[in-house]
């Protein structure tokens, strides 16, 4: 579809009267979707869409559309002339934007994927023999995605990727269940085949009785899942330039009352390690990375294009939530963790998060799937879910007894509306007096 | 029907093989957006979605292909994909597609608007936002407001290969304000006017939602929270309004009768549920007082329609009487499966994913308290309004909500405002514990574009109406 989004490009910033600016953005998948339950096919298909954004910015006003791209070359470049006149008509009608800010110095860029996946079907035929006999559930998410910018500047930019995302757990009975994923750019059977021998082994110990713990405060471990579901919470908000000023950031306590996350704690939004496209939709081009906590301290915030101008600081991202958030690994080792871990419980899945209290970054949400209690150092019970009320100032502040040297690169399973090419870097976070409510 | 849909009817016909059965949905969704932050107009938006939903059912197995690319080559492409995995499916499939209900009766649908979106022009919408921006802005203590409007149309043309024609014309719209005041490391945000649901219909909806005219008092409450006390700490009786009832019924009944969570679909993503098939007709799921309705027919609420997207008649019923669980939100294929009774409720989000059991318009009939007489219940406890935080377990049952304003409740009267509300529960005993249910005086139809569900995920409208309602015993708390 490059060509193609080229072709488009071409013609509509060709047509455009003198004085206007278009910006214009392609979204592109082409992905399969696989449902599974009891390790057999619930839902399967297929989805192809792609999309045309339109930015009509004219003497200081901007208006957008979007339209979706059809395939034929003579309809779709009628239903976006069709478009810009609307947005012309428009554009009079509003006052000058304090705001527009948009790339005018011109960076041309490709970066093409190459197509490295399975078959699907045959990807899922192998995930269905290694778990022959499992109740397994999960999804299938494969395909290509691509970005294209471009501008009637000159500027052309283009990303695709080919990646998959196979996410699933296998049950043992009732809410009891080894959580596992497997995602990437790259088929390997045998690894996936490893997991699922490896999910096997966990569930012999899912067998056990439950515990039941009663709500108060416990030493625990969260894996970097876990801590991925934390992330997500703080960085609603947490990062935002926007979010700053007006004082809305969960960590408004970090930049107006000086508190601080303990000093091995270094969060980054690393750009140049993320899969998605390194261009903004307004033509910029994000920097390699955006140091946002160094050794506990508030650094640096998120500044989309319309932040930057209001406040007078340089675009360095496309959306301030993080898109390739990344921990520094800190000094305990992964096959350490039971150990260190001692008496506790070991948190693979936390779920449904939301603040309870976001002027403190206090986080509620509840354990699920494998969550183990462990005595000394040897994992020995499942646990029934629990829920807990806790603020991330003590969780990656003053309660905060190590960070794993490793990290795991976690992709994205989103897929509202199309699939997501957010992904995070994240050790393991081994913390002491975690509070559990109900 | 949108009167270009024609030629790609024609053309899907001239390329679709030969199967045992086939559907086609066809989608077209036109959004536009306005919205003014601190008195500063946004670029408006206009968004338009086109695309196709094809579906195969042949030997048992089923598939699908959802395409934007119209043309017939681009529907041909996609027939040829929804085959390939018809193939892969035929070969694992977890239930039999050739024996699924197929949708038998035809249809039209129209969402009822009496002042339609360009009744207003652009310069009027965008003065009437700009006015309400001015009515947040009442206090140094304001440091971010805004307000935007939008409206919605979609279209939906389902056809089938037995014939079957049904064609829906959906109008939404979405408005709201909100302003968020703040004095040291203390920021509290109050919405209104709307924020965070919608409605079927024109801006005739607007007056209903209090847009413009509840602007200022939002503001005020936003200020006077900053100062407010927390809310307190203890075992309490709580006061829902309409506001936070809409997000309990969603959380804590609709998630847990959704028909696919019990069958085990979306124990992956979504969850389970605590409710088992063995309960229906049997289990006491709240006090007498407690009596849900599936109910597609209020013509303002969010997911009214007359059928679901795999083409099934959708009526009124009860799914809780008198508290006790009847039926499950289930729709055809769900039904199928488990051999239960359900409602119409297969739904998708949009063209490029397939049906689902949603919650669509899931009501708590209103009864016959005043809300003086609620108030007046109450010896001591919280009035909780509006949502703002939700958090429950994977099978509907462990639940936390907060909510922006709290109001102490003493001695039947209300007192002074509380900030951070929130209080704990478990669906299974909660419901058991409604004792005061609000007369037609305080019903309130709420909803929420943004209900999230599926893999491939799925954000859809729902709706929820209810009055306010009285619970005993409740875990309430605020923050540190």
């Amino acid at each position: 579809m490059e060509g193609y989004f080229r072709q488009l490009a071409d013609t509509l910033c060709a047509a455009l009267p003198a004085g206007e600016v278009l910006l214009l953005n392609y979204r592109g998948e082409d992905s399969d979707f696989v449902r599974l339950n009891l390790n057999r096919i619930r839902q399967a298909g297929n989805v192809r869409q792609q999309t045309l954004y339109l930015d009509l910015i004219a003497a200081g006003r901007e208006a957008a559309a979007v339209m979706p791209i059809s395939g034929g070359l003579g309809d779709d470049l009628a239903r976006a002339q069709a478009l810009l006149g609307r947005l012309r008509e428009q554009l009079p009608l509003l006052p000058e934007d304090p705001h527009l800010n948009y790339a005018t110095e011109v960076h041309n860029s490709t970066r093409r994927g190459d197509n490295r996946l399975p078959a699907a079907g045959e990807a899922l035929e192998a995930l269905m023999a290694a778990a022959h006999g499992l109740d397994l559930v999960g999804v299938w998410a494969g395909g290509e995605m691509s970005h294209g910018f471009a501008n009637s500047l000159g500027q052309f930019n283009w990303h695709s990727a080919y990646s998959f995302n196979l996410d699933w757990s296998i049950y043992r009975a009732g809410d009891t269940a080894v959580k596992q994923n497997y995602a990437g750019f790259a088929w390997d059977g045998d690894f996936l085949a490893e997991k699922i021998a490896c999910a096997r082994e966990t569930l012999a110990l899912l067998g056990h009785q439950p515990r039941q713990l009663k709500p108060g405060k416990y030493r625990v471990f969260l894996t970097p899942s876990a801590l991925y579901e934390l992330m997500q919470m703080v960085s609603w908000g947490g990062f935002g330039l926007k979010s700053h000023r007006t004082a809305q950031t969960p960590l408004l306590g970090m930049v107006r009352e000086g508190l601080t996350l303990h000093t091995d704690v270094t969060v980054t939004e690393n750009h140049a390690a993320g899969p998605g496209p390194r261009f903004t939709r307004a033509g910029f081009i994000k920097p390699d990375s955006v140091g946002l906590i160094e050794r506990g301290e508030y650094r640096q915030c998120l500044a989309n294009r319309r932040s930057a101008r209001e406040y007078g600081v340089p675009v360095n991202c496309g959306s301030e939530h993080p898109q390739s958030l990344e921990i520094g690994g800190g000094q305990l080792h992964q096959d350490e963790v039971f150990t260190a871990l001692d008496t506790g419980l070991y948190i693979s899945n936390l779920w449904y998060c939301n603040f309870s209290d976001r002027n403190h970054c206090r986080i509620t949400g509840m354990t699920r799937f494998a969550c183990l209690w462990v005595e000394q150092g040897r994992p020995v019970a499942p646990v029934n879910v629990m829920r807990f009320d806790e603020s991330i100032y003590h969780i990656l502040g003053d309660r905060l007894e190590g960070l794993t040297r490793e990290h795991e690169h976690i992709l994205d399973t989103g897929s509202y509306e199309w699939r997501s090419d957010a992904s995070a870097r994240l050790p393991g976070a081994l913390v002491n007096d975690f509070t559990f409510t109900l | 029907m949108p009167s270009d849909w024609q030629p790609v009817i024609n053309d899907f016909k001239a390329v679709v093989p030969r199967v045992d059965f086939w559907s086609l949905r066809l989608v077209c969704d036109e959004t536009e957006t306005l919205s003014v932050r601190e008195g500063v107009v946004q670029p408006p938006s206009l968004a338009q979605s086109r695309g196709a939903h094809i579906s195969f059912v042949d030997r048992g197995g089923a598939a699908y292909a959802a395409t934007s690319a119209l043309t017939r080559e681009g529907l041909r492409a996609a027939c040829e994909q929804a085959l390939a995995w018809l193939e892969v499916s035929r070969r694992h499939a977890l239930i039999d597609a050739g024996r699924m209900p197929r949708p038998e009766r035809p249809g039209r649908y129209a969402s009822a608007v009496q002042t339609p979106w360009q009744a207003w022009s652009l310069a009027e919408k965008l003065e009437l936002l700009q006015g309400i921006n001015r009515e947040l802005k009442i206090d140094e203590a304001i440091v971010d407001w805004q307000a935007h409007l939008s409206r919605r149309q979609t279209d939906v043309t389902l056809l089938t290969s037995d014939e079957v024609s049904i064609e829906q014309a959906f109008h939404y719209i979405v408005p709201g304000f909100s302003a968020v005041a703040n004095k040291g490391a203390q920021t509290q945000m109050r919405s209104g006017g709307g924020w965070g649901s919608a409605r079927q219909g024109g801006l005739e909806q607007l007056a209903g939602f209090g847009f413009p005219d509840r602007a200022r008092q939002v503001a005020e409450e936003a200020v006077a929270l900053v100062e407010a006390r927390e809310c307190p700490a203890t075992t309490a009786d709580v006061l829902l309004m309409p506001s936070q009832m809409m997000l309990q019924i969603h959380e804590s009944i609709g998630h847990p009768l959704e028909l696919d969570r019990i069958l085990g679909d979306e124990r992956n993503y979504a969850g389970t549920s605590f409710v088992t098939l063995d309960m229906f007709g049997s289990y006491r799921y709240g006090s007498e007082l407690l009596n849900i309705t599936f109910d597609p027919t209020l013509a303002q609420e969010m997911a009214s329609y007359d059928f679901d997207d795999e083409g099934t008649p959708a009526d009124r019923v009860h799914l809780i009487r008198d508290g006790m669980l009847l039926r499950p939100l289930g729709g055809a294929v769900s039904q199928s499966r488990a051999g239960l009774d359900g409602v119409a409720n297969a739904r998708a989000s949009d063209w490029n994913r397939p049906a689902i059991d949603r919650m669509a318009n899931l009501n708590l009939e209103p009864g016959t308290s005043s809300l003086d007489e609620l108030i007046g219940s109450i010896e001591y406890g919280v009035l909780m309004d509006t949502n703002r935080s939700w958090s429950i377990d994977d099978s509907r049952n462990k639940f936390q909500f907060g909510c922006e304003l709290g109001r102490v409740i003493e001695n039947g009267e209300l007192k002074g405002l509380v900030r951070n509300p929130n209080y704990r529960g478990i669906s299974a005993t909660f419901w058991r514990n409604l004792a005061g249910v609000g007369d037609a005086g305080s019903f309130e139809v709420w909803g929420t574009p943004n209900c999230g569900k599926g893999e491939p995920n799925q954000m859809i409208q729902v709706g929820h109406a209810s009055p306010a309602c009285v619970f005993r015993d409740v875990e309430i708390f605020g923050g540190d």
